[in-house]
């Protein structure tokens, strides 16, 4: 088991090391900032002033060096816009990022795991077909386009619910959060709702397809013909069985969360770290994008080892497997 | 397990490439022809013809490439050609009557575009991308992919490990990445793509072969001496194809989604490249002062195209999975 956390973690700087990389050198390889941070019409002792300041005289290999060790540090650069380090805008808005991202899980797991294990109980019920065709336009429904349209719904026509924004936030245990009033509420179900929307599609095809296998199992069978009560096959034999693949899918399907954050948040004005990504990108604050990309790329090399770790916790044959 | 040549580590040197078998040229299109017809388009296309939903997805499919293909000659203006669009006419409600007395079914935006002709155009760019894109990241995962399963050890390791840690991240997360080094451009959208999707196809096909590998008509083969390329392309590669379809038809829906997301936040096509996505763009402004059609039919253009892929792959995948074989 150490021996598998130990080389998860290796894998997991190495992985950071490469996008770190990928991300220094294509930037760069781009354009030079120079040109965006400084009027081109200034005199060229100016503009080497400010390479010099910058740092970017250096050949590149060294500004890397230098980049990486900073960002050891925690310093991951100053923002062109901000002038602010940009480590610390993006830390700003992930709490509001994160809130989303896990409002929208719960709703997931809420409405998606409910209607699977029905439509995987009962296959042949009309009420199991539409469920599974709704499923199917979850898929296929562009995110962002029914956050255009949820706005034009409720917003727009309807005026039930605000369109943009975070909203009133106030404090639960010290932590800033708009779940604390009403308004927040308010402003938080559509986008949350909104991101949830793949998710509680993938979370009903899952479970359904889950329960399903472990249905047609012999010890489904056996249990059937010791002449265990139909509810105790189904949720002490069969449901828990498959809380396995649901529990690592949907661990998953949290950083394919806080992914898809940047499309809602661009909508509803939701102030996350993924409408500053794209205001960055606009906006050709390289810094604030190369941050960015490392904390998250840290954030799912996390989420992933959590995800292989409660996988190993949870499924015994994996535990043994991985021994050797 | 261990009586099959290609298990393992022994597999390339004991299957290895012998001399001279010149005449496996015309077999092996014979062979690949024929493994393709009874693999697929006998019994499968009828289960597929029989269900109603599929027939129905694929017509509609079918319908919307010919619409995207004719697109030039059915529209009633070309959207690209400034002299074709009347400013007078701009933000016009659907089936209302413009400047010059033509009927603009859809409406018109800002510009005095007829949304009518901006879908059909925005089609064509969309699935264009979504083809090119699935068909480079097919050939590319498909090598990579066999090349894995057929060779194993540390090939494999090292093929699969950069498969595994790639699908660690969200597809969308790496391409607008991506696209915010590389800036904006139909080709860099591909470039994209393409490289987030190769690894889905690699993953797909390296499974189906390790699979195949096992089973003893490839060990025939390998006992008749063929060379590798005749075993993998003749004997391995057709009969892993099925879930390849699946996934393809999948991966292009999804491509579809992602370029119109990238697209919608300003990141994906040029303006002078008006995708679906980028269509609804231009209509989010307008929503809020109620004119919805700028923003509504080319997402409803948008939600059609990808459910009918989906539909498609959906009803595919439970015709081609020998599992549910009757």
């Amino acid at each position: 088991m150490s021996a598998f956390i130990v080389r998860r973690l290796m894998q997991a700087v190495l992985v950071l090391l490469v996008m770190s990389m990928l991300v220094f050198f294509g930037i760069y390889a781009v354009g030079d900032p120079i040109q965006i941070l400084i009027n081109p019409d200034a005199p060229q002792a100016e503009i080497d002033r400010a390479r010099a300041a910058l740092g970017l005289d250096l050949p590149l290999l060294e500004q890397y060096w230098l980049f990486l060790k900073n960002a050891l540090q925690g310093d991951l650069g100053i923002s062109f816009v901000y002038n602010e380090p940009a480590i610390e805008l993006i830390l700003q808005r992930f709490p509001a990022t994160l809130e989303l991202a896990l409002v929208a899980l719960v709703f997931a797991i809420l409405l998606g795991v409910p209607l699977g294990i029905y439509a995987g109980l009962y296959p042949d019920r009309a009420s199991s077909k539409a469920i599974m065709a709704g499923s199917i336009l979850g898929f296929s429904v562009p995110t962002f386009w029914i956050g255009l349209m949820l706005i034009l719904l409720f917003a727009v026509e309807l005026g039930w619910l605000p369109a943009t924004g975070r909203g009133q936030t106030a404090e639960i245990f010290g932590i800033e959060t708009s779940l604390a009033t009403v308004d927040g509420w308010s402003h938080i179900v559509l986008p949350a709702f909104n991101l949830a929307l793949f998710q509680i599609a993938l979370a009903i095809r899952m479970s359904r397809a889950s329960m399903r296998e472990v249905l047609g199992q012999e010890y489904i069978k056996f249990a059937r013909a010791k002449g265990l009560a139909a509810r105790r096959i189904n949720w002490v034999y069969a449901f828990r069985n498959t809380l396995i693949p649901l529990i690592t899918v949907l661990g998953l399907e949290f950083g394919s969360i806080l992914a898809f954050s940047v499309v809602t948040e661009t909508i509803f004005a939701w102030p996350g770290m993924g409408k500053l990504i794209i205001d960055s990108i606009n906006l050709l604050d390289r810094p604030v994008v190369v941050a960015y990309v490392l904390v998250t790329a840290m954030i799912f090399v996390i989420i992933n080892l959590l995800v292989d770790l409660s996988y190993a916790a949870l499924d015994p044959r994996f535990r043994t497997a991985s021994r050797g | 397990m261990a009586t099959h040549p290609a298990q393992g580590d022994a597999g390339p040197k004991a299957g290895g490439r012998r001399p001279g078998s010149g005449d496996g040229r015309s077999a092996v299109r014979t062979s690949w022809l024929w493994r393709l017809r009874h693999s697929l388009f006998t019994s499968q296309l009828r289960d597929f013809a029989d269900n109603k939903v599929a027939l129905v997805a694929s017509i509609v499919f079918f319908a919307i490439v010919v619409l995207a293909l004719v697109a030039p000659v059915i529209t009633p203006q070309n959207p690209h050609d400034l002299t074709q669009i009347d400013i007078m006419d701009s933000r016009l409600a659907p089936g209302a009557e413009g400047w010059g007395g033509q009927t603009y079914l859809l409406g018109t935006d800002t510009q005095g575009r007829d949304m009518f002709s901006a879908i059909l155009y925005g089609l064509r760019i969309s699935l264009f991308v979504a083809v090119a894109s699935g068909a480079i990241a097919l050939t590319i995962g498909l090598s990579a992919g066999l090349t894995a399963a057929y060779f194993g050890g540390a090939v494999d390791a090292l093929i699969m490990r950069i498969v595994d840690i790639q699908l660690s991240f969200p597809a969308i997360l790496i391409a607008l990445v991506m696209l915010a080094v590389m800036g904006k451009g139909v080709d860099k959208v591909i470039y994209a793509l393409v490289f987030v999707q190769w690894a889905y196809y690699a993953r797909t096909i390296r499974s189906a072969a390790i699979t195949e590998r096992q089973k003893e008509y490839l060990e025939a083969a390998q006992c008749l001496a063929l060379s590798h390329r005749q075993i993998v392309f003749s004997h391995l590669l057709p009969n892993c194809l099925p879930p390849v379809i699946v996934v393809a038809t999948m991966q292009i829906a999804s491509a579809i989604a992602i370029e119109a997301t990238l697209s919608f936040l300003g990141l994906g096509l040029p303006v002078t490249q008006p995708s679906l996505g980028l269509l609804i763009a231009n209509g989010f402004s307008l929503m809020m002062s109620g004119e919805y059609w700028v923003s509504v039919f080319p997402g409803v253009a948008l939600l059609i195209t990808i459910m009918s892929v989906n539909l498609m792959g959906d009803q595919l995948r439970d015709v081609l999975n020998p599992r549910n074989q009757r």
